[in-house]
């Protein structure tokens, strides 16, 4: 289930488009690039992480740029506002996208509806809510208004060299968003990989029949994923809000959704569920970052940026089935090189898969 | 596109059409065929049997044209052919009905016979010519005996019609083998006989037809002869009389060898598991009252569709039940959830292994402890370690074959994929485990195994159930059998009174309560 493979594929595959673009334009690897992408990807990266565990269960969640659209416009009201202290806002919006995710689980488990029905009305519904809430207009912090503690904590970048040793020697300082991205990546990390929880949402993702049939829970396990992607949607829209300080209700978090899907799948999850890895994800996100970045620095018109996304997307996924199906063929071909010279027994050619699909092929054959 | 058109392929009547020699056929490690010759003539009726693994699925694969023999020669009308092609096999009028019917349920009978091949009509237009589909396809219907018509849907229709179906659309490609895969081993014994009634009709209408079963009464019925296949080589060819169960037996396992159905090792304990009233969604009408004992596997007999396996989903918490109460060691429960009834140790081994029994793209490792997940946990993480300790401990027990626990779930023959379900939960404490067509798809060497550690299990103390529609099964392992019918407990049996004929008569509905009071749940 780990797919380090499929990971390192996609880590080399960074580093050579990484490459290409800071040979062509230097200023890819300057400092402030690197600070400004890493915080790109610390943000996008968090609800990415969450769209990933609800992706694992074979579902999908379309309305996480709404959540943060929503929780943000909330967020900023609470504490520019109303004056409500910012850890007790921070509370409340996590407490909201638990909620919301748990509303969406508990529709799709317990009123079986299809999860790309419930979380569109979702992305509908929270949309037009956010934009009630502002009458349309703007949120954002009156003039002269700051949160040193928590604009420290969400925006500020620490340099780590420069910091150990007493700046005399200075390095790229790193966003704390990224830094946020990598705690709750490595928390996640163990918990999917690791737990009893995770192992349970792999197998109600590959097979859930199969899962309650061993005695799993399968609901609570989809509820809980969408829990997940619902809270840390809502931690990502409150780095979002303190990122871009001014939320326009009609336009704020568009399409971050499908941003997530992408880079879930990027990182080799499948839609079907049951695939796919923490590394994996975050490596997809920032493969879309350094995309994005590679538009602006190369030159290309910023139209074409979700053209270009879009284009490695596709042939990232076609490359990886092509060397999948090439590598199968390889193996095949080998084992039957090898031949009787590494016996074994057990390795019995009437039961595998082969016979099914042997068999859905001849059944299925037409003139 | 009458029988005509088979009497006018260029071979005479008895020469054979189809003439396999010296095939053979290596996987690395593995000789799975090895030196197989054969002759297939019109109208003649071959029982392929063999052990899972003895090379019954590899020589279909060359025959389909899936798969290259390493040498030997498929002849075809006296043409040699060192290898087939899809289309090779398909012109040559070989066709595959296999154990998992492709067929569209939303689509009627003439619909799936012609699928892909629809008669045109309006030109350009293009539009599917209803009338003249249905007229094409009726006569294959009649000639296979149908009792149903072409414009039936086919989610209306039994399995065994459903292979009628399968075989009309093979008569329709004009085939001259036609090749059945396991088409009984999912049948109950009414169905069966329509099934054997169709081969009946093939031959007459000089089809020949290749059975591939476990289920050797059927081959014994069905078959004029029997090639008998072990370890990828011919042991034996059985002519007209000499196609005896027993010879089939003792040359496929290569000695005599008796299913062992182990008597039980003491008497019954007391009651476990108390079912009382219960009453299923499909059935709500119809009550279930039957008393689980300690030691004692009850055998559960009746048509597909009498309501045994939604009686062993509502006992598994997996689906709700109507009403009626369930006692387990006196206490009531109500399982909510497969969770809890797991937790109370009552456990299912369900009809579709490979469905709802296993993740077949889970290791062998993780299918065994994921229904005790949590006590393979050190602190918050699992342990690999524990689990790998347990799995191999699991495949020393149950003696799973496998290179090593953590390959595949999927990739093991389907006796050891049983022995892996129920490996789950012996890792755990059974109390009640009700197996579901346990055997099915299985060769008589694992069903053995399986009918073994059934024995073990209910001389251990617990209470087992065992649906199964094997009439040999459910006669040979069963110290008591109940029989269902539309969802009633329409009769249950001693095992000293279990005759064939009693379970057939209470499974169709036509029993007397009398006789079961007798026998009786006492």
């Amino acid at each position: 289930m780990l797919n380090l493979k499929k990971d390192l594929g996609l880590f080399v595959l960074i580093m050579v488009v990484g490459t290409v673009v800071a040979l062509i334009n230097p200023r890819f690897l300057s400092a402030v690039n690197i600070s400004n992408t890493a915080n790109l990807v610390g943000l996008f990266g968090m609800f990415s992480i969450g769209e990933a565990f609800v992706i694992i269960t074979g579902g999908i969640e379309l309305s996480v740029g709404s959540m943060i659209a929503l929780l943000g416009v909330i967020f900023v009201d609470l504490i520019a506002s109303r004056g409500v202290p910012w850890p007790v806002a921070s509370f409340i919006i996590l407490a909201m996208g638990i909620l919301m995710g748990l509303v969406h689980g508990l529709l799709i488990t317990r009123k079986r509806m299809q999860p790309f029905v419930v979380t569109l009305c979702g992305l509908l519904i929270y949309r037009g809510v956010a934009r009630f809430y502002t009458a349309d207009a703007t949120a954002g912090f009156p003039f002269g208004v700051h949160f040193e503690y928590l604009e420290y904590l969400t925006t500020g970048r620490t340099d780590i060299v420069g910091l150990l040793t007493d700046d005399i020697h200075t390095s790229i300082p790193i966003p704390h968003a990224f830094f946020f991205m990598l705690i709750v990546a490595a928390v996640m990390w163990v918990v999917l990989h690791h737990t009893v929880f995770g192992r349970h949402l792999y197998a109600v993702g590959k097979n859930e029949e199969a899962a309650r049939f061993s005695g799993i829970r399968t609901g609570r396990v989809i509820v809980a994923a969408y829990a997940i992607c619902g809270v840390l949607a809502a931690v990502s829209s409150i780095f979002l809000a303190m990122y871009t300080r001014s939320i326009l209700p009609s336009s704020h978090g568009n399409f971050y959704e499908l941003y997530a899907i992408a880079a879930a799948v990027l990182g080799g999850f499948s839609l079907r569920g049951g695939e796919g890895s923490i590394i994996g994800v975050v490596l997809g996100a920032i493969l879309l970052q350094v995309l994005q970045n590679l538009v602006n620095l190369l030159g290309i018109p910023s139209s074409l940026n979700f053209a270009v996304s879009g284009s490695v997307i596709l042939i990232g996924v076609l490359a990886d089935q092509e060397y999948a199906d090439f590598r199968e063929r390889r193996e095949r071909l080998r084992r039957v090189a090898a031949g009787a010279a590494s016996p074994r027994p057990t390795d019995d050619p009437q039961t595998g898969n082969g016979m099914l699909a042997a068999g859905a092929r001849l059944g299925d054959r037409e003139p | 596109m009458s029988a005509t058109d088979v009497s006018s392929a260029p071979s005479r009547s008895n020469d054979p059409f189809l003439r396999l020699t010296a095939i053979t056929k290596s996987y690395p490690g593995v000789v799975a065929l090895s030196d197989f010759a054969a002759d297939v003539r019109r109208g003649e009726v071959i029982g392929l049997v063999g052990e899972n693994g003895a090379g019954k699925s590899t020589l279909m694969k060359i025959l389909g044209g899936v798969t290259t023999p390493d040498r030997g020669t498929v002849e075809i009308d006296g043409v040699a052919h060192e290898c087939l092609t899809v289309s090779q096999s398909m012109s040559a009028g070989i066709a595959f009905v296999h154990q998992e019917l492709n067929l569209f349920d939303n689509l009627d009978v003439a619909a799936n016979v012609f699928i892909g091949r629809e008669p045109r009509k309006f030109g350009l237009l293009n539009i599917v010519d209803g009338k003249k589909l249905h007229a094409m396809v009726q006569p294959y219907l009649d000639r296979l005996g149908a009792n149903f018509s072409s414009s039936t849907a086919v989610s209306r229709l039994s399995l065994a019609q459903r292979q009628m179906v399968e075989i009309a659309k093979a008569l329709s490609l004009k085939a001259r083998l036609v090749i059945l895969d396991e088409p009984t081993s999912s049948l109950p014994i009414a169905e069966t006989e329509k099934l054997l009634k169709v081969i009946a009709a093939l031959k007459a209408n000089g089809i020949a037809v290749m059975f591939v079963s476990h289920r050797l009464n059927e081959v014994v019925e069905a078959c004029d002869r029997v090639i008998v296949l072990r370890d990828g080589r011919i042991v034996g060819h059985l002519d007209g009389d000499a196609v005896t169960h027993d010879a089939m037996v003792k040359l496929m396992v290569g000695r005599e060898l008796k299913v062992a159905y182990a008597a039980p090792a003491s008497e019954r304990g007391d009651v476990i598991l108390s079912v009382q009233k219960l009453r299923t969604k499909t059935f709500p009408l119809a009550e279930v009252s039957i008393d689980f004992h300690r030691g004692e596997i009850l055998g559960l007999a009746g048509l597909v569709g009498a309501g045994r396996t939604e009686l062993a989903h509502a006992l598994f918490g997996i689906d709700a039940t109507e009403g009626g109460a369930v006692m387990l060691e006196g206490t009531p429960v109500r399982f909510a959830s497969s969770a809890e009834a797991v937790s109370a140790g009552v456990f299912l081994v369900p009809e579709d292994r490979k469905g709802m029994g296993l993740l077949l793209d889970f290791a062998i490792t993780e299918n065994i402890t994921l229904p005790d997940l949590s006590a393979y946990a050190r602190g918050l993480t699992i342990s690999r370690k524990a689990e790998r300790a347990r799995a191999e401990k699991s495949r020393g027990e149950l003696d799973i074959r496998a290179p090593d626990v953590a390959v595949r779930a999927g990739s093991l023959s389907g006796g050891n994929q049983q022995k892996v379900v129920l490996a789950k939960w012996l890792a755990m404490n059974p109390r009640v485990i009700i197996f579901d067509e346990p055997t099915r798809g299985i060769d008589v060497g694992a069903k053995s195994e399986i009918y073994r550690l059934m024995r073990m299990l209910a001389d251990s103390g617990v209470a087992v159930l065992m649906i199964s529609s094997d009439m040999e099964e459910v006669i040979g392992v069963s110290d008591r059998v109940a029989v269902m019918h539309q969802g009633r407990i329409s009769g249950i049996l001693a095992r000293a009174q279990c005759r064939e004929e009693d379970i057939l008569r209470l499974a169709v509905g036509r029993g007397t309560t009398q006789q079961a009071n007798q026998a009786g749940n006492t």
